[in-house]
């Protein structure tokens, strides 16, 4: 019997220890499967997989970043001399401009003279640019092929442009998308902490108990809506009012996105503030009365002291939630990766980006890395925000 | 100074305090005792309106003191609780220094003026027999004193607001025996300035330091008098029993 129940008390020990160990094993081989796939972007290149871009021989620049390339395929850039090469008009060559150059005869009946033509033409024309498949590529091709500098930290992090799918090279500045980020969630914690604080304040120093027993379960039941419906809420209701409050030509705008996101941030912050405060000792607040200070005086110079880190930690933890938070941002903000210079602007999210990118871009591709480092990017905010909000905890309890 | 006409109070239905009237004078000592739950110091919290923090009380009779009845509805209660202080039965220090401790009652009354706090801080903690102890330590947070001296601090902390009525929940309980004697010797100094009302659970306390007496039991005042009298010869059987410890 007892020896029954010893080996009944050693399973459970070791399942326990086995069920901690699993999650942690499992977060653990998360973050490294992210980590792994988002390091691997660096040192790619932007250009699609299995396309090249030819020179002729005689041009000196050897060498493109790929906002270069961008920049001359959109015809910003004219003259190799603002790329380091001669002073010459850039001539630019796409697979379908192949025409232009040569009769359909001389490409042969099943285009089987394509590479020697596109030699021919690169070979005669000194100024020539020319983006097509690799696999037109002769064997003794005899121009040169460009280089293209490997993507670097500065480009991604400080580039502006996010076309991931632009040809023939695909830009991957995140700064738009992080502005993005940072300024919804700016902006929703900026509504979100004044009201959250105050409704907190109401709930654990004003409200009576009835109501308060009333209203605590419905803020928390907010919390419970799943962001989808937010979102669908906020396409609905939230986008038309700002376009018409603000008379925008649209209304899915980051003050669109910091509206919902606030709304789903405030549970979170009602509730930590709110415990924070009832956490002030009744010998404290009564002190404070005693001395004839009023109730408003009490809050602001007992109550709100006494509880500050825990508002702090709120306001953290509201702050997360926002930046985190990804389907009810992607359906109001109006995915614009652009720079936004005011709140009444679409603009575009980190998370929304990855959420809407994802399924379309090719496993293993430069863009599929690009989102993961998006995720790791994400991750290591997140990661800041939590490690602050223990520190704030614990600085004074 | 203190009149009480006839009070009954009930939190929710519980009747916590029975038909009491009685009156103290000012600058002496008045103790209450009796059993744990007795409702002594319900009836103590009643002269500062600490009672109305508690939801569903219900308070009938008449409390004046001055002869102005504090329940009346033109009475500010936060005026009130200025000119009626109280110690509480553990200290409770603010999280701030020594000095914002007994500054705080005159900056939320709106005194701004610091050469004037500065000075009222110090009679304060004079007053309270704490100023030797402390006066180079007054930015130190209030908890880095002892239970003791954080005690005297509260009511320094009381003085400053220059209150006409004092009034000690059970202040020596948590404390140990010296500090217990500093505080009882503070109480005969302070009588001079203050009319006070001190609960205890401690005789010998009671015995000690207060002028009158008064000895509730199931929320019900049984005797009340003059000290010598009900602890050497009280009228009722009951007081008796209680003071001498052999109940209660």
């Amino acid at each position: 019997m007892k020896k029954l129940r010893k080996l009944y008390e050693r399973l459970t020990e070791g399942t326990l220890f086995l069920c901690g160990n699993i999650t942690g094993i499992a977060i653990l081989l998360i973050v490294l499967f992210l980590f792994r796939e988002g390091i691997g972007f660096f040192g790619r290149n932007s250009v699609e997989e299995g396309y090249v871009l030819a020179l002729n021989r005689k041009n000196p620049v050897n060498k493109l970043s790929s906002r270069e390339i961008k920049d001359i395929f959109d015809a910003e850039i004219t003259n190799w001399e603002e790329v380091d090469g001669l002073d010459r008009e850039i001539v630019l060559f796409r697979l379908n401009d192949i025409t232009n150059y040569v009769t359909e005869e001389e490409l042969g009946e099943e285009f089987e003279h394509i590479p020697e033509c596109i030699a021919k033409i690169i070979h005669d024309h000194p100024d020539m640019i020319a983006f097509f498949p690799k696999a037109y590529l002769t064997e003794n091709f005899s121009e040169k092929v460009l280089q293209v500098e490997r993507i670097g930290l500065l480009e991604f992090f400080g580039g502006d442009e996010w076309m991931p799918t632009a040809t023939p090279s695909a830009q991957f500045g995140i700064l738009s998308l992080i502005m993005g980020t940072l300024w919804v969630s700016f902006g929703a914690i900026l509504i979100a902490l004044p009201l959250g604080i105050g409704v907190a304040i109401y709930l654990a120093e004003v409200a009576n108990k009835r109501f308060r027993n009333f209203l605590k379960p419905v803020i928390e039941l907010l919390a419970g809506i799943p962001s989808v419906v937010y979102g669908f809420f906020g396409l609905v209701v939230l986008v038309p009012f700002v376009q018409k409050t603000f008379n925008l030509p649209i209304g899915e705008t980051g003050l669109s996105g910091s509206i919902i996101l606030a709304i789903m941030a405030l549970p979170t912050i009602i509730t930590i503030a709110e415990d924070a405060m009832r956490t002030t000792p009744l010998a404290m607040k009564e002190a404070s009365l005693a001395l004839g200070a009023t109730r408003w005086q009490t809050v602001y110079k007992v109550v709100l002291p006494y509880s500050s880190s825990g508002i702090m930690a709120a306001a953290i933890l509201g702050i997360g939630r926002a930046i985190g938070e990804t389907m009810a941002v992607l359906m109001v903000t109006g995915n614009a990766a652009i720079i936004p210079h005011s709140l009444l602007e679409p603009l575009r999210t980190i998370p929304a980006t990855i959420a809407a990118e994802l399924g379309e871009a090719p496993k293993h591709s430069t863009h599929y890395q690009a989102l993961f480092l998006l995720g790791v990017i994400l991750f290591i905010i997140t990661l800041i925000i939590n490690i602050s909000v223990e520190f704030v905890k614990r600085k004074r309890v | 100074m203190i009149n009480v006409e006839n009070i009954n109070f009930y939190y929710g239905k519980f009747h916590a305090l029975q038909n009491i009237s009685m009156g103290m004078e000012a600058n002496t000592i008045t103790a209450l005792i009796g059993p744990s739950g007795c409702g002594k110091s319900t009836f103590l919290r009643l002269f500062n309106r600490m009672n109305d923090l508690i939801p569903d009380t219900t308070l009938t009779g008449t409390v004046s003191i001055g002869g102005v009845d504090i329940y009346q509805k033109n009475v500010l209660v936060d005026d009130l609780r200025k000119r009626v202080g109280m110690v509480f039965q553990k200290p409770n220090p603010f999280p701030k220094s020594i000095f914002e401790n007994v500054a705080y009652g005159m900056r939320v009354n709106g005194m701004n003026n610091k050469k004037i706090i500065a000075e009222k801080v110090e009679q304060a903690l004079k007053h309270a027999a704490l100023w030797d102890e402390v006066k180079d330590k007054l930015k130190k947070s209030a908890f880095a004193i002892s239970g003791g001296q954080q005690q005297r601090l509260c009511i320094a902390r009381a003085l400053a607001v220059e209150p006409d009525i004092l009034l000690m929940d059970e202040p020596a309980s948590a404390l140990d025996p010296i500090s217990t004697s500093k505080i009882e010797e503070l109480m005969f100094q302070l009588k001079e300035d203050y009319t006070i009302v001190i609960v205890t659970h401690n005789m010998q306390q009671a015995a000690r330091v207060s002028d009158h007496t008064a000895y509730f039991y199931m929320g019900e005042l049984i005797e009340y008098g003059e000290t010598k009298k009900i602890f050497t010869n009280p009228d009722k059987k009951s007081t008796q029993n209680y003071v001498t410890g052999r109940f209660g």
